[in-house]
């Protein structure tokens, strides 16, 4: 049996690191040893599949039991490719946010705000075979969290995304253009590279708009590719 | 060509994704030896991470449809997460080796940045003694950090420690 083709490195900058200090949370819960290094094996370039079948999607969330949530209705819709620009197809995207207040349907989140009874905020998708996706949902509002004095998040969505194998996981979070609260933000700026930064935040696209309907936005998202040859033991 | 998109962190309030269905491997009728994969994960205070989301991938036995080899777990109050699944067996290493028995674990949660990614191997199994990734690990006490010990009844127990004393060795794949 021949050895699995590994997925390549990340790209020094482009991914935060564990210990980011001006996001307090990280304080007390990175490494402080190095990750230990070790060659990619099945277990890393396997993956689990998710079929729609066992897991429905849910891609409009802007109804719950045929009654509109409040807020301004968006379209998020984009493409998955990995790092040669080929599409990953059929793979399931996860989201979850606060609604238009800045409020999670979550018992953890006592923000002042009110909870809207038809706006739960979680939806789930498969890509196409283009690795094409989209969603229905409401743009989310702004919170305030306990990190530094007078912090509030970015209006954002939660991603999660899986692609081919274990080693292609991926949680991040989608920005909205032109929020000034971009700026001050430590988990947006954990992020080194400013280019890869800026590509976490969606751009608004007319042609993903529905015209009398909602505002479309594009977020497309890179997958880590597999390396041009197998790394040597 | 385009880098991977970076990474954030999960957050506090990623249980709005959650189905707790998915902690258990065996839900759709797996067959093969039941197992319980539990333990705590702790902060670089030893205090229990009450918030995070715990995922496992293991490529034995192969995935099938009644057997996803994908699982999710919350952690509760005392930041113990917990997974029924399937005792893996041996699979491939590189080149003509084999891997002891084990199976691949993501932490993710609040105050992480990205996904912490280590593995749990089965205290006493004999492969683990020519397993090439714990036989990279020199120092015997960082080796201990990726096995799970039996905790009766078909339950084994690994902690992991994110910072400190006893921290759990964290891989770079």
């Amino acid at each position: 049996m021949s050895d699995p083709l590994p997925f390549r490195p990340y790209a020094p900058g482009t991914q935060p690191p564990y210990d980011a200090p001006a996001y307090l949370g990280t304080v007390k819960r990175h490494p402080k040893q190095k990750l230990h290094p070790m060659p990619q094996t099945v277990t890393e370039t396997t993956g689990p599949r998710f079929s729609p079948n066992r897991f429905p999607p849910l891609g409009d969330l802007t109804m719950a039991k045929g009654k509109p949530a409040i807020g301004e209705r968006i379209i998020v819709a984009g493409t998955i490719t990995d790092e040669d620009g080929r599409p990953v197809p059929n793979t399931m995207v996860e989201i979850w946010q606060a609604n238009a207040t800045g409020r999670y349907d979550h018992p953890a989140d006592q923000h002042d705000a009110p909870l809207d009874p038809n706006f739960h905020g979680m939806g789930r998708v498969f890509t196409d075979d283009q690795g094409r996706y989209r969603f229905l949902t409401i743009r989310p509002g702004a919170y305030p969290w306990p990190n530094h004095k007078n912090a509030w998040r970015p209006n954002h969505i939660h991603f999660s995304y899986f692609g081919p194998a274990f080693a292609t996981r991926l949680i991040t979070q989608m920005y909205f253009p032109g929020d000034p609260l971009l700026a001050f933000d430590p988990i947006f700026h954990a992020v080194p590279d400013e280019h890869a930064r800026n590509r976490l935040i969606a751009v608004f696209d007319l042609d993903i708009t529905e015209a009398d309907y909602a505002l479309g936005y594009r977020f497309d998202v890179v997958l880590r590719g597999r390396a041009a040859t197998p790394m040597e033991d | 060509m385009p880098t991977a998109t970076a990474s954030q962190t999960i957050g506090p309030y990623w249980h709005l994704m959650e189905d707790p269905s998915w902690a258990d491997l065996t839900r759709f009728g797996a067959a093969g030896e039941k197992i319980t994969l539990t333990g705590a994960v702790l902060d670089g205070d030893g205090k229990p991470c009450a918030d995070a989301c715990v995922e496992i991938w293991q490529p034995d036995p192969p995935a099938s449809d009644s057997f996803p080899g994908f699982g999710r777990s919350n952690t509760d109050s005392a930041g113990v997460y917990r997974f029924t699944t399937v005792k893996p067996g041996p699979v491939p290493a590189r080149g003509n080796a084999q891997q002891a028995p084990h199976i691949a674990i993501c932490v993710l949660s609040r105050g992480l940045m990205r996904g912490l990614v280590t593995r749990a191997y089965f205290e006493g199994d004999r492969l683990n003694d020519t397993d090439p990734l714990l036989m990279s690990i020199e120092e015997p006490a960082r080796r201990a950090t990726l096995i799970a010990r039996p905790a009766g009844s078909g339950t084994w127990r690994m902690d992991v420690r994110l910072q400190g004393e006893g921290e759990t060795v964290f891989l770079d794949v």
